[in-house]
């Protein structure tokens, strides 16, 4: 490290100072200047962080305006989508497929959208966890902002999308004679730790895709296997009789199926506590902080290389 | 602390042996077949099918509080790049930059939103550069009058996709500088617009820079150099080639492009 010299040699007019012959390190204790874009510790992070949630919020439901802004019908898609989805998926696996094995058919279909939707959420929060950073480039590298902000932000964007979503499921578990009761309070508790859950998952993957680009592209077959394996369109135990217990097991604690499987029970009258598998609640919220905390330090360790591309 | 020391100055930006480096993917020259390109994603270890630009090499300068540096050189010399790194926004490859709190960029054109009303992308600028709820609601109607943009009809409340390109780039300026700086940077053609607009900026950029410790200025007009910068670094292919006095600078520059 060197004194600053002036390449040409014109230098500024400069008296001798006692600054003179210090490295540029030295001189930049001395001033007290700080190594510019260099990351805060985790708690001035955290801080950070809660300095921008209006930021957050806003960006968030910026999104999710954006989104249906050119359609005609407008906002009434966000609605419309969801219910359109589940309309397909009945038509595949209820009528086609029939995969409604093990329940009637009034427990069938809100369970089959039940898991459409609440799959969809952790889905499209990874999805959109893997663009956050090297989707919005040109954002890192304009403005200043703890870069947790935008996976954050973009599973905020989910829940809120769900919450849409959770009209067209209300509608359908009326229709089909599930009926409000005490036990629909649940949905809040299931909600906040999937949410969670995603938001952990969209920061991890938010670092990988910031790296490794690609992912994006990997992604849609990895969760659609995953989405196949969680027991979405067919009940885990039923669809796997007579396979070895174990498998079983395993699909059934995977942190999808534990969410979709509490959303069922706490919406469909006829899905009792006995399709559970035990600690349910334990798992749900082991799996929600898991991620949260282990996502959460996993991103912050890279917080200042992501403005490289 | 920095106060006691009299007689000299005080550095707010100290940048050392400074490199900046881009990666980008999918641009190695040769073979670009799917093949190739898995090969080189098996062969691990040396970035393969990554090309690099090194835009900015080894750059070194300490600029003080109260000085306004103009930043000058061709297309692509490296000028845009040196702003974002010394704003903490592109990590150096090699080398440091030590600053006096947080510097800033002017400009909030990435974080705005083209499907959204003027009304809404006001508020979401204003929150991604850190401003409250309370900062923004006060100085709401100064950003939407500065920007003239009622002044043809209730624009302020129709998607910015709506918007002429001048209209547009009218409400970024605007919006971005509605906020104060410490360390302040200002790229190259933010004063856009037609005549009207352009002083009204000019005058709002000189407002800005009274209030700021530090400016720095990109720009390719000589003239608005001269009248605001007191001293000038010339980049070229991404290193320092001069750095002095505004006027000593200028006139190799101008001999070098001819002028």
């Amino acid at each position: 490290m060197s004194e600053t010299t002036h390449d040409g040699g014109v230098a500024v007019s400069a008296p001798p100072s006692p600054d003179e012959g210090l490295s540029a390190a030295d001189l930049a204790a001395k001033y007290g200047l700080a190594v510019s874009g260099a990351r805060p510790g985790l708690v001035e992070y955290v801080r950070q962080l809660r300095g921008r949630r209006h930021f957050i919020l806003a960006f968030s439901q910026a999104k999710l305006t954006a989104q249906y802004s050119q359609a005609k019908l407008g906002q009434l898609w966000q609605v419309a989508t969801p219910l359109l989805n589940a309309l397909v998926y009945f038509l595949i696996f209820g009528l086609i497929l029939e995969a409604d094995r093990g329940f009637t058919r009034e427990v069938y279909i809100p369970f089959l959208v039940t898991g459409v939707f609440v799959f969809t959420f952790t889905q499209s929060s990874v999805m959109a966890g893997v663009r956050a950073i090297s989707g919005n480039l040109g954002l890192v590298r304009a403005l200043h902002f703890p870069r947790a902000a935008l996976p954050i932000s973009f599973s905020l964007q989910q829940l809120q999308q769900l919450l849409f979503s959770m009209i067209v499921l209300f509608v359908v578990s009326v229709g089909f004679g599930s009926y409000p009761q005490l036990s629909w309070l649940l949905i809040v508790p299931v909600l906040a730790l999937q949410f969670l859950f995603n938001t952990g998952l969209a920061m991890i993957f938010a670092r990988m895709g910031s790296k490794t680009p690609d992912l994006a592209q990997l992604m849609p077959f990895v969760l659609r296997t995953w989405m196949y394996a969680s027991g979405v369109m067919f009940s885990i135990p039923v669809m796997l009789e007579g396979k070895p217990a174990w498998i079983a097991d395993v699909l059934q604690w995977n942190p999808a199926a534990i969410y979709m499987d509490l959303m069922r029970f706490a919406l469909i009258d006829g899905y009792g506590a006995e399709n559970l598998p035990p600690h349910v609640w334990a798992v749900a919220a082991g799996w929600a902080l898991l991620a949260a905390v282990g996502g959460f330090v996993y991103f912050w360790k890279a917080e200042e290389r992501y403005g490289r591309g | 602390m920095a106060e006691q020391i009299t007689d000299t100055r005080i550095p707010t930006v100290i940048a050392d042996e400074l490199h900046i480096v881009y990666r980008v993917n999918g641009a190695k020259t040769g073979k670009g077949s799917a093949t190739a390109a898995l090969s080189r994603i098996l062969k691990r270890g040396e970035e393969r099918g990554v090309r690099k630009v090194h835009a900015v090499r080894g750059v070194s300068f300490i600029a003080y509080r109260g000085e306004a540096i103009g930043l000058i050189g061709s297309n692509g010399s490296g000028k845009s790049t040196l702003l974002r790194a010394i704003a903490g926004l592109l990590p150096a490859e090699q080398g440091h930059v030590y600053t006096d709190g947080q510097p800033s960029l002017l400009g909030v054109n990435a974080a705005l939103m083209n499907d959204l009303t003027g009304e809404r992308n006001v508020i979401l600028g204003g929150l991604a550069m850190g401003m409250t709820r309370e900062d923004i609601k006060a100085r709401y109607q100064d950003i939407v009058e500065f920007s003239g943009i009622n002044e043809k009809g209730d624009f302020i409340t129709l998607p910015m996709r709506t918007y002429s390109s001048g209209m547009a780039a009218r409400l970024r300026f605007s919006i971005a500088a509605a906020k104060d700086h410490d360390v302040l940077m200002i790229d190259e053609a933010l004063a856009t617009g037609d005549r009207k607009f352009q002083k009204r900026s000019e005058a709002r950029i000189r407002e800005l820079r009274k209030e700021a410790g530090t400016v720095f200025l990109v720009s390719h007009n000589n003239k608005s150099i001269r009248d605001t910068c007191d001293r000038v670094l010339w980049l070229e292919r991404g290193e320092l080639r001069l750095d002095g006095p505004t006027d000593e600078v200028l006139k190799e520059y101008e001999k070098f492009t001819g002028k």
